[in-house]
């Protein structure tokens, strides 16, 4: 009956007694989250082929088509060439979706294996959480307010890529390329309303609704957030897919490989 | 004595459910250096698992109603055989008792205008339930727990008390064990509150956990105390059936009070034929009364009509129950159906319900929100208990003090849901004041008897003795089948004949059971501990049982099926004497006319 | 259904143990717990365990079952694969009493150190508030103590820093606390210093195993988060408090 003798608990990387296939979570995070930084620093230092249409010197002849990688577009002759102008603007979004709170769960997890999964164990013993060097962490609703204009710039670059040269004026059209960038905008709208400092400065902040100015209102705002804050996850991951998909959609017609196909 | 841990306060609460906590942190705040005393983890007593609610007439939801009402409620139904002062003390007091818990951070359901929701339940005249959706029992226990954990009070958490010790004829502490190490411990205070619950374990489908094993009835009639009322036993109609797994485990009470009806295998509404004589006239007598009522409610106005037969006291359901599962009529797995499904919507259920959802769903596959459930009678409450005096809770020995199911009294012969919830907040804080207050009075702490302790401390390691005894598990379960075939919700003489003669030969057997390994945290000789206290009070209860020859609430004698005149006027008073376990007649109390004239006006 | 069911129990304390083989008969609807108190009754009477409703409202038998931290009473056994052993073993990071039992007074010493619910002053009126804001702190409410959350929270499971921080049962209770309507204490001071809130990296195990369903890290946590930063980390707040001070 009996076996031999074993202890209690036990420490070190991977060590558990679940039967399951835990590292299959963290592993997808790993490969998910490292393709996509690989794919967006490429692109962010391949410095061409982000932008068509009219008013630049590629396809003049449709709407105006920016990658969300390189918008808004600021260009200063003065830059050193190697400094793409994508540098210039991504440390916003980047800096939103490094202190998410969602995004935090998934690269302690996959990178730092600070647990990799649920009652497994880890590498090191030392830890400090977010404590110390990672209390830029409570900047994140800084970041949110940076996301918050981004959303504006992106949706204006969404009108822009309606409108299409014709005579000497414009006139109202969609195509693909369109469509991708209303995606990527939407995507990231739920990606951002569903943020969780969002949440707590439309009402999560407030305990009781009918003891402040405008409770009722907050009160319904702070319940649909909540809603939409609970598939976070999922917008973390469609929208960063969609930004991606949205740039290399740019890319791709930029140069020449593919055509956007106009609808109306 | 050195051997033993010794601890000294002014008060020991034994027992930290409801009863215990509200005790405790009322003798703390009496200026008594107090200390509670419980077998399992605090927080994890059997209150948590009360579900339905708190009765009190706070008049939120239905504004006819008062203490009065409540009252009456109470006495019907208890059947008449209640203490009435403490039914009075209780109906007056529980309003308070509620609020004072609000005042301490609980969080109850809201009415629309931002008061606490009540909700209706079997034998209340009004919605007088103040509730959390389906687990107001954990709600308050949490909500003492905090009061208590910052009211100066020592926690001695998983530790077993065995016997009251005395000093003459009056307390003088108590003596038990440590779980976890095995060690004695004697306890010297100055007053001591009994507040250690039921005695369900005596049962073989019961809604109560292992720590219900009677130990302070137990200990009380040791010590010379009176136990009342001894034969009442509550079965809940509605305890699971299946699978055997969860056999007993309680559905609340709630989901009948939220719409839920009964229906026999042929689909029909059976409680419609059962109304006894009593409540002639005051319950609903077509579906569509019912279900008016039902929407009415729903939609938090004040009833019309009346409320549906479904929502009888428990003891008149669960006879029901029993009738069509022996008329053949049951349910595959020898219960009936209670449908909640066809009345509400599934977000509702989800809302109202959510752990009896989560419970059915997890434990019987069963969604609630689409299906029926199956449900039969499970041994559920003890209306008997120590003999106290309704102001002071003090029972007939001086110093000893009872508080919620372990006291007797105050819900006479079958007790309403939602009542112990209440009892345990007015006769905790009694018992814990007045326990305080005697010892504010008593100059000296009483001696320790050494050589009591010694005796007690010997026959407790004598089961690591007795190498060729039985397992105590197996004496326990043999008991347990006793007790529900013998002594169960319908009962005859000879059945607690031959109950009686059972209990001689358990007991020898009892006597010499042996259990392996050491004194640390040992489940097997900790059973066999309780199988003492479990034996003693299970021949109480059918002694008592046996005396009564009538049926009155929770007793049901099938050999005198109906209620007599003359039973209605005496309570059984259960008591050690030298020739063993007695049961003694005793009068009601004379109860003033401005009571009886309540009990009478409709 | 198998007949049979085969279970490994840790038998043994705090230092070293044994993982002990039983048989258990199947019954039909059986869970974990009930297998581990048929071993009890029949072969292991001094077998150490916990339990008391045996309907996951009261917490008390929490364990890890194939490594998985779980309420024995509410995990079916026909869940797991026929014919496969199942483990059972202690909280890993509790000290081991014996056998299942674990040593969870550490406990009930954070919970004193969590100021009580202060009523404000309602001006003598009774106390009201509506149930859309008792929702959120019912929510909370609903825990049964089991520590299932503390026992697989990795800054108590696997760095044991129980000196410095609370757990996520007690942010819970704080959470709990903070945000009920008419609670007149501020506990944001405690969270951040005496709890260690910082030391949560917010990785949602604690969730992941609540069987109570209390979405402890978005609810509880986080927010609480957000209010630590408007109270001590957020610069514009600071400077604006020090331009208007109260």
């Amino acid at each position: 009956m009996a076996s031999e003798t074993v202890s209690p608990r036990e420490y070190g990387l991977g060590k558990t007694h679940r039967h399951d296939n835990w590292w299959v979570g963290p592993m997808a995070t790993a490969i998910g989250l490292g393709g996509f930084g690989v794919y967006a620093t490429f692109r962010a230092i391949y410095n061409a082929e982000y932008v068509v249409g009219h008013g630049t010197q590629t396809l003049p002849e449709s709407a105006y088509l920016l990658s969300p990688f390189y918008s808004p577009l600021l260009v200063f002759p003065w830059l050193p060439s190697w400094l793409s102008p994508a540098f210039l603007i991504l440390w916003a979004p980047g800096g939103f979706r490094l202190t998410c709170y969602y995004y935090r769960k998934a690269y302690y997890r996959a990178f730092f294996l600070d647990p990799p999964a649920c009652a497994v164990g880890e590498p090191r013993n030392a830890y400090q959480g977010e404590t110390k060097l990672f209390l830029f962490q409570n900047l994140h609703r800084y970041f949110l307010y940076f996301a918050l204009i981004f959303l504006v710039l992106l949706a204006i670059d969404v009108v822009h890529a309606c409108l299409w040269p014709s005579g000497g004026g414009m006139t109202f059209g969609i195509s693909v390329g369109t469509l991708v960038l209303a995606l990527n905008v939407t995507l990231l709208s739920l990606y951002t309303f569903s943020c969780h400092s969002w949440r707590h400065l439309v009402g999560g902040k407030v305990d009781c609704f009918s003891c402040v100015a405008l409770g009722q209102a907050r009160y319904k705002a702070w319940k649909r957030v909540s809603f939409l804050n609970k598939t976070h996850m999922l917008w973390a991951w469609t929208s960063l897919f969609g930004v991606g998909f949205a740039d290399f959609y740019v890319w791709m017609v930029a140069s020449g490989r593919i055509t956007d196909l106009r609808i109306f | 004595m050195d051997k033993y841990q010794t601890f000294e306060y002014d008060v020991i609460v034994v027992g930290a459910g409801g009863a215990g906590l509200r005790a405790a942190i009322e003798a703390s705040a009496g200026g008594a250096k107090t200390a509670l005393v419980c077998k399992s983890l605090l927080g994890k007593a059997h209150t948590v698992m009360a579900e339905g609610g708190v009765a009190a007439a706070l008049h939120n939801v239905d504004t006819r109603d008062d203490w009065k009402v409540h009252f009456r409620d109470t006495m019907k139904g208890g059947k008449f055989l209640n203490q009435w002062r403490m039914a009075q003390l209780h109906a007056q007091e529980a309003p308070d008792r509620v609020r004072e818990l609000e005042e301490w951070g609980a969080v109850f359901d809201r009415t629309k205008d931002g008061r606490m929701l009540q909700r209706n339940f079997g034998g209340h005249t009004y919605p007088r339930l103040a509730h959390v959706g389906d687990r107001t029992g954990l709600e308050m226990i949490r909500t003492l727990q905090d009061k208590g954990v910052h009211a100066g009070i020592d926690v001695h958490m998983e530790c077993t008390i065995r016997s009251i010790l005395k000093d003459g004829e009056r307390v003088a502490g108590c003596f038990g064990y440590q779980r976890e190490s095995g060690r004695f411990v004697v306890f010297r205070a100055k007053s001591v509150v009994l507040a250690t619950g039921g005695i369900g374990r005596c049962w073989e489908i019961t809604s109560n956990s292992w720590e219900y094993t009677a130990d302070g009835h137990a200990m009380a009639m040791w010590a010379g105390a009176d136990l009342i009322d001894m034969e009442f036993v509550q079965f809940h109609p509605t305890g699971m059936v299946w699978p055997p797994s969860v056999k007993g485990t309680l559905i609340t009470e709630g989901v009948r009070g939220e719409g839920g009806v009964l229906l026999n295998s042929e689909g029909e509404r059976f409680m419609f034929d059962n109304v006894p004589e009593m409540f002639q006239g005051d319950y609903a007598e077509t579906q569509e009364e019912a279900t008016q009522w039902v929407q009415e409610v729903i939609a938090g106005k004040q009833a019309t009509v009346r409320r549906p037969p479904e929502l009888l006291t428990r003891d008149v359901v669960a006879r029901a129950i029993r009738k069509e599962v022996r008329a053949g009529r049951g349910s595959p797995h020898g219960g009936v159906f209670l449908d909640i499904a066809s009345r509400r919507s599934a977000e509702e259920i989800k809302k109202k319900l959510p752990s009896m959802y989560h419970q059915f769903k997890e434990l019987a596959d069963v969604d609630i929100t689409t299906d029926p459930m199956e449900v039969g009678p499970t041994c559920h409450y003890m209306m008997g208990g120590i003999r106290v005096d309704p102001e002071t809770q003090q029972s007939t020995m001086p110093g000893l003090f009872a508080a919620g199911e372990s006291a007797g009294g105050m819900h006479g012969s079958n007790r309403l849901g939602g009542n112990s919830l209440s009892d345990l907040l007015v006769f905790g804080k009694r018992a814990g004041e007045h326990a305080a207050k005697y010892a504010s009075e008593t100059n000296s702490i009483g001696e320790i008897n050494a050589d009591e302790v010694q005796r007690v401390a010997g026959e407790s390691l004598k089961p690591f003795d007795d190498s060729d005894g039985e397992n105590p598990y197996t004496v326990h379960e043999e008991l347990r089948t006793v007790m529900q075939n013998l002594v169960g919700i319908v009962r005859t003489d000879e059945d607690l004949r031959s109950a009686l003669g059972e209990f001689e030969e358990l007991r020898e057997r009892a006597a010499k059971v042996k259990v392996d390994g050491n004194i640390q945290f040992n489940p097997g000789w900790h059973l066999a501990l309780d199988l003492k206290n479990m034996l003693d009070i299970s021949e109480a209860v059918t002694r008592a049982a046996l005396e009564r020859t009538e049926s009155r609430g929770g007793h049901t004698r099938e050999d005198h099926p109906g209620s007599d005149d003359e039973w209605g006027k005496v309570n059984n008073i259960v008591r050690q004497t030298d020739s063993g376990i007695g049961v003694f007649r005793e009068p009601l109390s004379e109860m003033p006319d401005e009571l009886r004239q309540l009990l009478n006006s409709e | 259904m198998a007949e049979e069911a085969t279970v490994k129990i840790y038998r043994g304390d705090n230092e070293s143990g044994e993982m002990v083989e039983y048989k258990i008969p199947l019954v039909p609807g059986m869970v974990v717990l009930d297998a581990v108190h048929t071993a009890q009754a029949m072969q292991a009477p001094d077998l150490a365990v916990r339990w008391n409703c045996k309907a996951g409202k009261c917490g008390s038998c929490s364990g890890e079952v194939n490594g998985k931290p779980k309420l024995m009473c509410m995990d079916r056994m026909d869940k797991y694969p026929d014919g496969e052993p199942i483990t059972i073993r202690p909280m890993k990071s509790f000290r081991v009493l014996k056998d299942l039992a674990c040593d969870v007074s550490w406990n009930y010493e954070v919970n004193k150190q969590i100021p009580a619910f202060k009523m404000q002053d309602t001006g003598g009126e009774e106390p009201k508030f509506s149930q859309e804001e008792a929702d959120r702190v019912q929510e909370f409410r609903k825990c049964i103590e089991c520590f299932l959350c503390q026992n697989v929270c990795h800054v108590l499971r696997e760095h044991d820093k129980k000196e410095e921080f609370g757990g996520p049962r007690f942010f819970v209770r704080a959470a709990g606390l903070e945000m009920h309507p008419l609670d007149d204490e501020n506990r944001l001071g405690l969270l951040k210093d005496e709890l260690g809130l910082g030391y949560c990296n917010i990785t949602k195990c604690c969730t992941e195993v609540c069987p109570e369903s209390i979405t402890i890290t978005d609810n509880a946590i986080i927010p609480l988060k957000e209010r630590v930063v408007d109270e001590f980390y957020d610069p514009v707040k600071k400077l604006l408090r020090i331009v208007f001070p109260k």
